[in-house]
């Protein structure tokens, strides 16, 4: 119970130290730009075709459904609820986990094990500014990003088989898809994945950053920072879709 | 010894991981330009010790004073304006595996001294590259590099912000013993160039040997003995006894 309080403690100094770091001169300007690189344009293709992939098939599979009471033109409508309220920040974050969140937890883990970390802390320079902070800004900063470029990319998904079926211009499904959709519904698409990237990116510096035991310890930071930060996600999803449908809405 | 000539001073530093005890209350004063080697078998309590000096560590009781400053006592601002008068060679040589060896280089340097123009930094990274006698490895990146060549990046690296103590930890640990005595020799003219004083931590009697201005033996938590390398090794305690035969049989 004590290391579970300890544990607890050592994650809270970490998140005050991250946001202490974050706003105190000198910045690490080219290292958060690198980041920026390494998170977003390395993550562009993986995004892109989820994204598409989803809106298609879940587009054809709610198709059926709908059909049976004639009611195929509330398609558009119905995946821009879909995409923009849940699926775009969600598949994004839990995409980002995996791809970006376990190459966080390894790369630090494994710079903590060689002794890379104490190294530039021998150095006079300070680690945690160029390590953490950069990269929980590019998760942070990037992911929202991401997650709107799959919304896009999913309603053009759905568009491709809405067209194929019932010829409707991208105009019209636009037009359509937008109906039930208003700025609170993008303002909450930009602030949960904002709040996944950030969980993400520290997750992973704090799994990475607190890596012991040689390659073994290399190999629980990268598995910890994956599975912590889908769990964290899943509950913070549950938590924001719950707050906002009893006071927002 | 007279501690105002001192650059590092150490009291009574206890240092426990657990229940296990690994320093037991040492001992230890290194004057200007000196170098001071500690011997030990693995587990003694090398490292632990050296990482004290750096501020690493804390330990859990006594003092540690380097270049005048009480090491414990220093805010975070402070710590890292010390460090920086110290170069810190680690066993594994710790090189940023992901930049090539001119970021290495220059990652301290353009971080401690945010004034320095380009040309500067380039002539920075030539000197300490050829004050190591590894110039052509300039673009290379670590894995691409020999443990040696590791080793004397390692050491630039450090050098490259002119540090007034060196702390080195297993300078030869791994390398044949061509290289051993290169990477000796180095360190012997690090000292005579830079002017630096130095903590050599091995469990090499050549490098003790080579390097050492004083030679102090650590076992079990404590220093057992300490002078030039043939007093230390003039003694009749089975422990600093077997651990020269041991050596020696095995470099034989």
């Amino acid at each position: 119970m004590k290391a579970f309080f300890l544990r607890i403690y050592d994650i809270y100094t970490f998140i005050v130290r991250f946001f202490k770091e974050a706003f105190i001169p000198p910045y690490e300007y080219k290292e958060v730009l690198n980041q920026f690189f390494e998170v977003g344009i390395r993550s562009i293709s993986i995004i892109t075709l989820t994204g598409f992939i989803t809106g298609l098939v879940f587009t054809k599979q709610s198709r059926s459904s709908l059909a049976e009471f004639g009611a195929t033109s509330w398609l558009p409508s119905l995946m821009a609820i879909a995409i923009i309220r849940a699926l775009a920040p969600l598949v994004t974050a839990l995409i980002i986990a995996g791809k970006v969140g376990s190459n966080i937890g390894a790369e630090l883990g494994s710079m903590k094990v060689t002794e890379q970390i104490e190294a530039m802390e021998v150095s006079s320079t300070n680690p945690f500014k160029f390590l953490v902070v950069s990269r929980v800004l590019a998760t942070t900063i990037i992911v929202p990003v991401l997650a709107t470029f799959m919304g896009v990319m999913g309603m053009l998904g759905a568009f491709l088989n809405v067209y194929s079926n019932e010829q409707t211009s991208l105009t019209s499904f636009f037009q359509a898809a937008f109906v039930r959709i208003d700025f609170l519904d993008i303002y909450l698409l930009l602030f949960k994945s904002t709040v996944y990237g950030f969980t993400i990116g520290m997750t992973g510096c704090f799994n990475g950053y607190r890596a012991e035991q040689g390659t073994v310890g290399v190999g629980r930071a990268a598995n910890a920072s994956v599975v912590v930060s889908m769990f964290l996600i899943f509950v913070e999803e549950m938590i924001i879709v719950t707050l906002v449908n009893n006071y927002l809405k | 010894m007279d501690q105002e000539n001192a650059v590092i001073v150490l009291q009574d530093v206890r240092k426990s991981f657990g229940k296990m005890e690994v320093l037991k209350g040492v001992d230890l004063q290194v004057r200007k330009g000196e170098n001071v080697v500690v011997l030990g078998r693995s587990g003694s309590g090398k490292s632990v010790l050296i990482k004290i000096i750096a501020g690493l560590l804390k330990p859990d009781r006594g003092t540690v004073r380097v270049l005048g400053e009480e090491i414990d006592q220093l805010g975070t601002r402070d710590l890292r304006l010390l460090r920086s008068k110290i170069g810190f060679s680690f066993q594994s040589s710790a090189l940023y595996d992901g930049m090539n060896v001119r970021a290495n280089l220059e990652f301290p340097l353009v971080r401690n001294k945010r004034d320095l123009t380009r040309n500067a930094i380039d002539e920075a990274i030539a000197k300490v590259l050829a004050d190591v006698g590894l110039s052509k490895t300039i673009d290379q990146m670590p894995s691409e590099l020999s443990g040696g060549q590791k080793k004397r990046i390692g050491i630039a690296r450090t050098l490259i912000l002119h540090p007034e103590i060196m702390l080195y930890d297993e300078p030869t640990a791994g390398l044949d013993p061509v290289t051993s005595v290169e990477i000796n020799d180095l360190i012997n003219e690090v000292q005579k160039i830079y002017n630096t004083s130095a903590v050599i931590i091995t469990h090499d009697l050549t490098c003790a040997r080579s390097t050492g201005d004083r030679v102090i033996m650590l076992a079990d938590g404590c220093f057992l003995r300490q002078g030039s390398f043939e007093e230390v090794f003039d003694s009749s305690d089975p422990r600093i006894r077997n651990f020269y035969n041991y050596n020696f049989t095995q470099q034989t």
